[in-house]
């Protein structure tokens, strides 16, 4: 009986999306030459997958549900087994060793080619963990980061154009003026409720990018600046192939220095506060925290991030042009972050490589990756708000006594 | 003279477009308070729709007022559609979620809309064809406004008074505002919220259709891309007259189409976009209310 009811349901939602894609998945009207080009085969496809997909949805609906009361049942915070797996000091011991070696050994045993893509998702890694300071830390939605980045992608392009600074030079330089910027637009927009701060910081990113993409005397406008020096090694000359190894781990060292310091912000005073805002911003005053200045500190230091990041794009493709900064671009931190586990570092880091490396290896794909990266953001946010790795609370358990309160856990 | 009536008067097109757009914004923040990213793509949806169908029959050699007519119709029906699944895929099952969470599966929405129509159709900018008639009494006229504008302004105007007849005086608007105000106790007198909230969805996304074959017909070509910015933009305009209210958003609208036309027509053209996006924080930092919209103090 069920069978059949659920079967009747899928129909239907399949009947449906077939009619909601008809004119635009079927009909193609080449108005040039005047014919009309039927794809009877797409609409197939389309009942065929919603009618699947229609199944899977609601059973895993079903699941949430009952994850959802057996949580309340049992009281307490139930980990995953790879939650449980990182808190095994062993297992994450030996993990982060391996992880070691085969950064170590990456660029030496896969081709060059690799190595580059490596380097992308890397950079990745870095936005993403700087932009999980805002979002996932501080909660606050920023869709204009990649402004940032653009601004330490050009400081480091006009820098040398105009003055022959170094990349050394370039990179704190970057990174202090993606602070600089950060405090600029996050003073004004940091009182607004997280809505309009989404839209204003994605009004922003938008500014930046057009007088990047207009003001043709100080940015080169939409041809963008070429033959930027890649990073120099102690005044040797390098091949290609040896800059991108340079490179590559330059960016292995980076990534670990973010690490190292957004774990340590994570768990600093400033780091609970934004935990704290995130969760309710009265009782947050309330207990002294101030509000302004956090929040802006969560910005500004995300903003650093999105510079080095910069920096390092600039140095590492050697041409930039607006069009590299588009407001897509943050979405695409943003789904990292999203996906690997707002507030995880872990979970960014995975996040990056799935998001970045993926397509870049399943050619036939990468056609339809923002198409996918538009469906991962709904599809996390409707069943796995917290992400593939979902950050743990620190939390203190009562030990000995067995209370019979179960929500004061 | 003509200059400046010429300005006024694309200004008021403008204004017309994003104010039919920003009706369902505002519709949207009053009742469930999300910013409805994919309603701009909801609005291109519509344009596409109305081409697909405007095309087929142009060669199978309807007459054009046919044409138009029945391009209008299927485009408002689908857009109402995809207004209604989105809500069901993207916002119902995550309504008692934080916030963030809401924004957030709106912008992939959006995004997935997109490409979806990027991969199933082009990314080249396609010819709309002019559906709009010429009028002959506007001849002699022809210098400062067109007739597709006319029909914008004549449209814009009819569904502004529809909207708020059935706002007003029907039952559904009646329950649509008692949700706005307070969900559970709409839901304690026997309304049902899920039913209220989909239609909704329904009349925005049908406004935004008719916008979007107007606009579409006015300027002659669409491509995947057109919703965003045009979204962006009735965002503005939604909030500049207070977000939630509905004769805010039309009068926001009409601000920003003048205030934009006259920008562009007398300082330059080139930071076009530019200035909605600072006009917008400029209004924000001041009067985040908006024009019409009443300061409401945040509830602990």
């Amino acid at each position: 009986m069920r069978v059949a009811e659920e079967l009747k349901k899928s129909a239907l939602v399949s009947i449906w999306f077939m009619f909601l894609t008809f004119p635009i998945m079927v009909i193609r009207v080449n108005t040039i030459y005047n014919t009309v080009e039927w794809r009877w085969l797409n609409m197939a496809l389309v009942g065929g997958g919603s009618f699947f997909l229609s199944m899977l949805w609601r059973f895993m609906i079903r699941r949430k549900e009952r994850g959802k009361k057996k949580a309340e049942i049992k009281d307490g915070v139930q980990l995953t087994l790879i939650q449980r797996l990182m808190q095994n000091r062993r297992v994450t011991l030996s993990g982060i060793v391996l992880a070691a070696i085969f950064a170590m050994i990456y660029p030496f045993v896969f081709s060059m080619y690799q190595t580059s893509i490596m380097i992308t998702a890397l950079i990745y890694v870095m936005c993403g963990l700087g932009l999980n300071i805002v979002i996932g830390l501080a909660g606050l939605l920023d869709l204009g980061y990649v402004a940032f980045y653009a601004v330490g992608a050009y400081s480091y392009a006009l820098l040398n154009y105009h003055f022959g600074i170094s990349f050394w030079m370039a990179l704190p330089v970057g990174a202090a003026l993606g602070f600089m910027f950060g405090v600029l637009l996050g003073f004004p927009v940091l009182r607004l409720r997280g809505d309009y701060l989404a839209i204003v910081t994605l009004g922003f990113g938008e500014i930046i990018r057009l007088v990047l993409e207009n003001w043709n005397e100080f940015s080169h406008g939409p041809s963008g600046i070429a033959n930027i020096p890649r990073p120099s090694f102690f005044g040797y000359d390098l091949s290609l192939q040896q800059v991108t190894i340079w490179i590559y781990f330059i960016m292995i060292g980076l990534v670990i220095f973010t690490i190292f310091v957004v774990g340590r912000l994570q768990n600093s005073r400033l780091g609970r506060a934004w935990v704290a805002l995130r969760e309710d911003e009265i009782a947050c005053q309330a207990m002294g925290i101030d509000k302004t200045r956090t929040k802006l500190s969560a910005f500004a230091l995300g903003a650093t991030w999105a510079g080095m990041a910069g920096v390092m794009f600039a140095a590492k493709t050697t041409f930039i042009n607006p069009a590299s900064f588009t407001i897509w671009e943050s979405v695409i931190i943003l789904c990292v972050v999203v996906l690997g586990g707002m507030g995880s570092i872990v979970g960014v880091i995975l996040g990056a490589m799935v998001l970045i490396l993926l397509p870049e290896y399943l050619r036939a794909f990468s056609e339809y990756r923002m198409l996918l990266f538009g469906a991962v953001l709904v599809l996390m946010m409707v069943f796995r708000p917290g992400g593939i790795i979902t950050n743990v609370r620190r939390t203190y358990r009562f030990k000995g006594k067995a209370t019979t309160d179960g929500s004061s856990a | 003279m003509d200059y400046f009536l010429e300005l006024f008067l694309g200004g008021l097109t403008r204004g017309s477009i994003y104010a039919l757009i920003a009706l369902g914004y505002t519709m949207v923040y009053g009742i469930i308070e999300l910013i409805n990213f994919a309603h701009g793509e909801i609005y291109m949806i519509g344009a596409f729709t109305a081409l697909i169908v405007a095309g087929v029959l142009t060669l199978m050699g309807w007459n054009e007022i046919a044409i138009l007519v029945i391009a209008s119709i299927v485009a408002v029906i689908y857009s109402s559609a995809y207004g209604f699944t989105i809500e069901k895929i993207a916002y119902k099952p995550i309504r008692k979620a934080p916030r963030l969470s809401a924004l957030i599966s709106a912008i992939g929405m959006s995004m997935f809309l997109q490409n979806y129509v990027l991969l199933a159709q082009t990314s080249d900018f396609l010819p709309f064809p002019s559906l709009i008639p010429q009028f002959e009494f506007l001849e002699p006229y022809a210098h400062i406004i067109r007739p597709s504008e006319l029909v914008i302004y004549t449209v814009t105007a009819s569904v502004m008074v529809a909207l708020t007849i059935m706002i007003k005086f029907t039952s559904i608007g009646k329950a649509m505002r008692a949700t706005s105000q307070d969900k559970t106790m709409a839901a304690l007198v026997g309304i049902d919220v899920d039913r209220v909230i989909s239609v909704t969805f329904i009349v925005g996304s049908a406004t935004a259709a008719i916008g979007g074959v107007l606009i579409a017909s006015h300027i002659g070509q669409i491509n995947f891309y057109i919703g965003f910015i045009a979204g962006i933009k009735a965002f503005v305009a939604a909030v500049l007259g207070g977000i939630g209210s509905i004769p805010g958003a039309v009068l926001g609208a009409l601000v920003l189409g003048w205030t934009e036309s006259f920008f562009t027509g007398y300082v330059s053209s080139d930071y076009e976009d530019v200035f909605a996006f600072v006009f917008l924080v400029f209004i924000l930092i001041f009067r985040p209310a908006g024009i019409l919209g009443r300061s409401e103090a945040e509830k602990v």
